[in-house]
């Protein structure tokens, strides 16, 4: 029987490269929405300790594979069983994860990013949901000189689209 | 003339003229070099006009750069800087600069002066807009844009810190250096390519050593600091809210096609202090715009900085101190000074020049370029041979940006100029010039305890040192116009003179602002920044009143013009809005399909095949398809929400006007959704996967909308429920597979046949999909037996290739949005054309669907007298023998077809190859009852008049047998 074969979302758009900054595709094995019941966010909390390693992080922040998503919403990225406890759902094909990344890394999102993103302000595993360009996107710090983007799949095109001019216009300067 | 042979030069032309100029310094000055006094001519009347100052205030100096779709008009020649290759262009003369047709304007200036014309051509009326305006526009003016698209590359940018210095003259740089010292995060902004302000301009001394040097040091020690950002050649033109401020950058470099032109920036910061010095005013008497008369400190700039000398004969008009310097700088540099010429009779003032104390200049003469002047002396009168003048009416502080939130700014009575209000912007102070103190000691005094006050606010730790410099001080008596006859001028850019204003006075536009508008003072690009003290000046005069009793016009961003291009930046071609691709869209382009946008996303307008010319062509055969054998469409662009929780059930009964709650297990229901006001918000199906689990579907259009509805019922109506939602349109691809052989097709794709007696109408449930676990709903939205199968979408592509391969093996394939309309059309099925915000369940025929057994969003307002009865435009359907128009109104057959008899309108049209008759869908007064009833359908637009015949909207299948067999 004939089998479907997947592609991730940037699949023919990535890796980039303009002067020192690399735009690469992250492909997470599973990403799992988590939305606790009223009242049981420590109790999801404990469990997902057990199960990913990682409690609900705080608002604006990432913890291990925890990362908020939202109001009342962390994104996993890892399977969970949480019956009763809380709303799962699965969005490991809903987003197109990049990394961004190299010296200077600030100054290309500059071009595009509303949120102050500066080292001593949003720092490592740092969360913020905002806009990219046009783009509802979520910006996480994950080391000094690398950012992970987060944007709906069938806008990744888009989003390369925009990192590609400002990163052309950032090397060029 | 150069006062000493540059380095090293390159070539620009002027005018088409090859000229050399040094790299990086004004064409300005590079004009002057080149002996050019005639630069540009004046706004209305044309006259010759040159170079006034050496900043971004200049008014007479406007240039075109550049030509073709990149030409960009009225650029101060003070802040363009000479690059090799550069074109310049003179604007607003023809044929030459030099030979001025319209020139002709200046000599009936009598008739026209401020007024004229909407004193003039107000008869006949028709003639305005479409004789005397263009005329008026084509003879006055400034330069103008190409009208074609403009390839250049504008950028937009970001920018955050905790202290915003503006401006680095000694003020500025003071600042900076005292908080980035404290630790600090420091931008500090300035509109020239090099920072030092009037350090670089004026002969000072700072602890004891050139200024110059003073500057070096300061911008090295900056450079060091990893906390301090400079940035040259960029303008802060606005304070807005929450400490945002935003700024215009010349972008400096090669011309590389990725490199911008400008950036225009948001810099947003905890606090700014204004730096941003003060700008000499001029003199208003006779004839005093002729090219060679010029700022004072602009002449110093010229000398001091660039080494070229504006004159070789120049004289000093003044009314303070600060202008002897001119004459002081003048002979250093070894240029003859023919004259001083000082307003007050009690001026100290000493050199080896001519010296006039209580003079004043009353007269000019050279046409294009200053030969002479006239002054008025011991109750005589001298001739004095110059050809340049320097004139300073004193200094007015830029206290711009401390008016953009509604500040008014206060007159100070010694240095008789208006002076910054405290606390007029939130968390900005001002330092310096722009404060009102004058002296170099003064401003770096004021700047350094300003900038420690706010780094010790911030919590660092801040040392107040400053160095020694010069604290001479500053007299001035004001002297607005010279008392005489002739036009003298004020707002030079606008050729607007003394006797303009009073005459606006004199015609009682007595308020400032009146004022501005009757005659033009302090509008176009420089937006009055030398003249609007001096006009009002005049004007307080012409009406007796004190000046602060007349007080200023409104101050208003942008403080320097900013290119829309540079606003909008990033804006254009694909920049202007994303693009949504589903997982099909490779394979859909693939095959020449036509994509057409619904909302952000891209969908397919029909699949051409070889020998179709015309798309009805395609849309027919595509029909066919689903209504003979199997259609396949991507309809992942409809929203899907993933609704969990334990009033996952309750919620949908909310905001639904049917019941869900009742809704078995692995069940799809038809939902419709009120707004508050209890008209139809969107329709679609909900399936049910689980006790506390359901999955609803939207139309494309409403996706964003009804989520953001659920929000906002979770949040604000209905906190008490415990539900979740969450977006998962992307997450899956899903496909209509459509038609009688619909099962077939599904049966080649899923591991499992499909069990007809397990998936009856309306069901839905897991399925395995070619190995991958995919969702399988089984609803139609073309009346034929139909499914919707869905598979996480990075199986979407293959799975799409796979079905429409198949299908075509079967005698179909796939089918886009054309054949998707007229196939819902045929049954009377609605999109928002239809529920397009102003009808209600009622008008489509669905007010049974309003469940009355429990409370939904809307459903008391849609119960409003007025929303129900026969006066209701309600869904009718149409069919007629000719074709049809969408938006056409419908009238009696033998009515007039004018508005007052408009009974309805069309909504949805199309050619039904399956009944081989034109439908229409619209609403129709009392419709339901006039079913059979022929009435007339006109559309004024496209001019197009039918007789249609009123139906049921469900043209085909009415019984729906069809999608449940």
């Amino acid at each position: 029987m004939a089998k479907l074969i997947a592609l991730t979302p940037c699949a023919d758009l990535l890796p980039l490269t303009h002067g020192e900054i690399t735009v690469t595709e992250v492909v997470p094995d599973r990403l799992i929405s988590v939305a606790p019941n009223a009242g049981q966010n420590k109790a999801v909390s404990a469990l997902l300790q057990t199960q990913v390693g990682g409690g609900l992080s705080a608002v604006n922040r990432r913890s291990g594979p925890v990362t908020w998503f939202g109001h009342g919403t962390w994104l996993v990225a890892a399977d969970v069983t949480l019956d009763g406890l809380a709303a799962t759902t699965d969005q490991s094909d809903a987003w197109a994860v990049v990394a961004i990344s190299g010296a200077g890394v600030g100054n290309v999102l500059a071009r595009l990013v509303p949120v102050d993103l500066r080292g001593g302000v949003f720092k490592k595993n740092h969360v913020a949901k905002t806009m990219l360009g046009h783009l509802s996107v979520t910006i996480v710090r994950a080391s000094a000189d690398t950012f992970e983007i987060l944007v709906m799949r069938s806008m990744a095109q888009t989003l390369v689209h925009d990192l590609d001019v400002a990163m052309r216009s950032v090397a060029v300067r | 003339m150069r006062l000493q042979a540059p380095e090293n030069t390159v070539t620009f032309t002027f005018d088409g003229r090859k000229l050399r100029g040094v790299p990086g310094e004004p064409v300005a000055a590079a004009l002057m070099a080149n002996d050019i006094k005639l630069v540009a001519r004046s706004f209305k009347y044309h006259r010759p006009r040159g170079v006034m100052s050496a900043g971004s205030e200049e008014q007479n100096a406007l240039v075109t750069v550049g030509s073709g779709p990149q030409a960009e008009p009225n650029v101060r020649a003070t802040t363009l800087e000479v690059s090799e290759g550069l074109e310049v262009f003179s604007q607003n003369a023809w044929p030459s600069l030099r030979y001025d047709v319209m020139a002709v304007n200046d000599l009936v200036s009598p008739f026209l002066a401020a007024g004229f014309y909407y004193k003039t051509f107000m008869w006949p009326r028709s003639f305005w807009e479409k004789l005397y305006e263009p005329v008026i526009r084509r003879a006055a003016g400034l330069g103008a844009l190409s009208g074609e698209t403009n390839p250049d590359k504008y950028e937009k940018a970001f920018a955050f810190c905790d202290v915003l210095v503006i401006g680095a003259g000694p003020a500025g740089l003071m600042a900076a250096l005292t908080a980035g010292r404290a630790g600090a995060d420091v931008i500090i902004a300035d509109e020239d390519t090099q920072m030092g302000g009037r350090l670089l301009r004026e002969q000072e001394q700072i602890d004891g050593q050139a200024a110059t040097t003073w500057v070096a040091d300061v911008l090295a020690e900056l450079d060091e600091m990893p906390n301090v950002r400079r940035m040259t050649r960029t303008t802060v033109t606005g304070a807005y809210d929450q400490g945002t401020y935003g700024a215009i950058e010349r972008v400096a470099g090669t011309r590389d096609a990725d490199m911008p032109l400008e950036c225009f920036w948001r810099i947003v910061t905890k606090h700014a202090i204004l730096c941003a010095g003060a700008l000499e005013r001029p003199i208003a008497f006779p004839n005093n715009d002729r090219p060679g008369i010029m700022m004072a400190s602009a002449v110093r700039a010229y000398v001091n900085r660039w080494g070229v000398a504006p004159g070789q004969r120049v004289a000093v008009f003044g009314n303070n101190d600060d202008a002897h310097r001119t004459a002081r700088d003048l002979v250093a540099a070894g240029i003859r000074v023919a004259a001083v010429i000082d307003s007050r009779a009690d001026a100290k003032v000493s050199g080896d020049f001519p010296i006039y104390t209580g003079a004043e200049v009353i007269a000019t003469k050279g046409r294009h370029a200053l030969q002479s002047l006239t002054i008025r002396h011991n109750g005589g009168v001298r001739t004095i041979l110059a050809d340049c003048l320097a004139i300073s009416g004193g200094w007015n502080p830029t206290v711009h940006l401390t008016c953009h939130m509604n500040g008014r700014p206060k007159w100070d009575e010694e240095i008789a100029s208006f002076v910054p209000t405290a606390g007029s912007i939130p968390a900005m102070e001002t330092a310096g010039a722009c404060n009102g103190t004058f002296s170099t000691a003064g401003c770096l005094a004021e700047a350094a305890s300003v900038a420690a006050s706010i780094a010790s606010d911030l919590g660092f730790e801040a040392e107040v040192k400053v160095p020694k410099a010069d604290d001479t001080a500053y007299a001035v008596t004001p002297l607005w116009a010279v008392p005489g006859k002739g036009r003298m001028w004020i707002d030079f850019q606008n050729d607007v003179h003394v006797k303009d204003i009073k005459l606006a006075a004199q015609e009682n536009f007595r308020s400032v602002e009146h004022m501005k508008r009757y005659t033009t003072q302090g509008m176009a690009p420089d937006q009055g920044k030398s003249s609007n003290v001096v006009a009002l000046a005049v004007l307080a005069d012409a009406t007796g009143r004190g000046i602060p009793e007349t007080g200023t016009t409104t101050f208003r961003p942008p403080y320097v013009p900013v290119s829309i291009a540079a606003m909008g930046a990033g804006s254009q071609g694909k920049g202007f809005a994303p693009e949504r691709f589903t997982t099909s869209h490779r394979a859909t382009v693939a095959r020449d399909a036509p994509m057409i946008e619904a909302g952000l996303w891209y969908r397919p307008s029909y699949f051409p095949q070889k020998g179709e010319t015309h798309w009805q062509q395609s849309c027919d055969r595509e029909v066919g398809y689903v209504r003979g054998a199997i259609g396949v469409c991507d309809v992942s662009t409809l929203g899907k929400i993933d609704i969990q929780g334990p009033d996952a059930a309750a919620l949908l009964d909310f905001v639904y006007t049917n019941t869900f709650s009742t809704l078995k297990l692995g069940r799809v229901r038809y939902g419709l959704m009120l707004r508050e006001d209890g008209h139809v918000l969107d329709d679609g199906t909900t399936a049910r996967f689980g006790e506390q689990h359901f999955v609803m579907t939207t139309t494309t259009a409403a996706a964003g909308l009804v989520m953001r509805h659920l929000e906002f019922v979770l949040q604000v109506l209905r906190p008490d429920f415990d539900a979740k939602v969450i977006s998962v349109t992307e997450q899956w691809a899903q496909f209509a597979v459509a038609g009688p052989r619909a099962r077939d097709l599904l049966n080649t794709v899923l591991d499992q046949e499909l069990d007809d007696t397990a998936w009856p109408f309306m069901s839905c449930g897991p399925v395995d999909v070619a190995g991958v676990q995919g969702r399988l709903f089984r609803i139609s939205f073309s009346g034929e037996h139909a499914y919707e199968i869905a598979v996480p979408s990075r199986y979407g592509e293959s799975l799409f290739r796979m079905l429409t391969a198949q299908a075509e093996v079967m005698g179909g394939g796939p089918y886009g949005m054309e054949a998707l309309n007229v196939l819902r059309i045929e049954k009377g099925f609605i999109t928002h054309a239809e529920i397009h915000g102003r009808t209600t369940a009622f008008d489509i025929g669905m007010g049974r669907m309003v469940s009355l057994k429990k409370d939904c969003v809307g459903q008391s307002a849609a119960a409003r007298p007025g929303l129900i009865g026969d006066h209701r435009q309600q869904l009718v359907g149409l069919r007629a023998k000719g074709a049809l128009s969408a938006g056409a109104h419908l009238f009696e057959k033998d009515a007039d077809a004018v508005r007052v008899n408009s009974q309805g309108y069309t909504t949805s049209v199309c050619y039904s190859p399956t009944l081989d008759t034109h439908l229409a869908l619209g609403f129709l007064e009392n419709g339901r009852a006039r079913h059979g009833d022929v009435i007339k359908l006109r559309d004024h637009l496209r001019d197009i008049t039918q007789e249609v015949e009123v139906c049921d909207p469900v043209f085909f299948d009415p019984t729906g047998g069809r999608a449940r067999g």
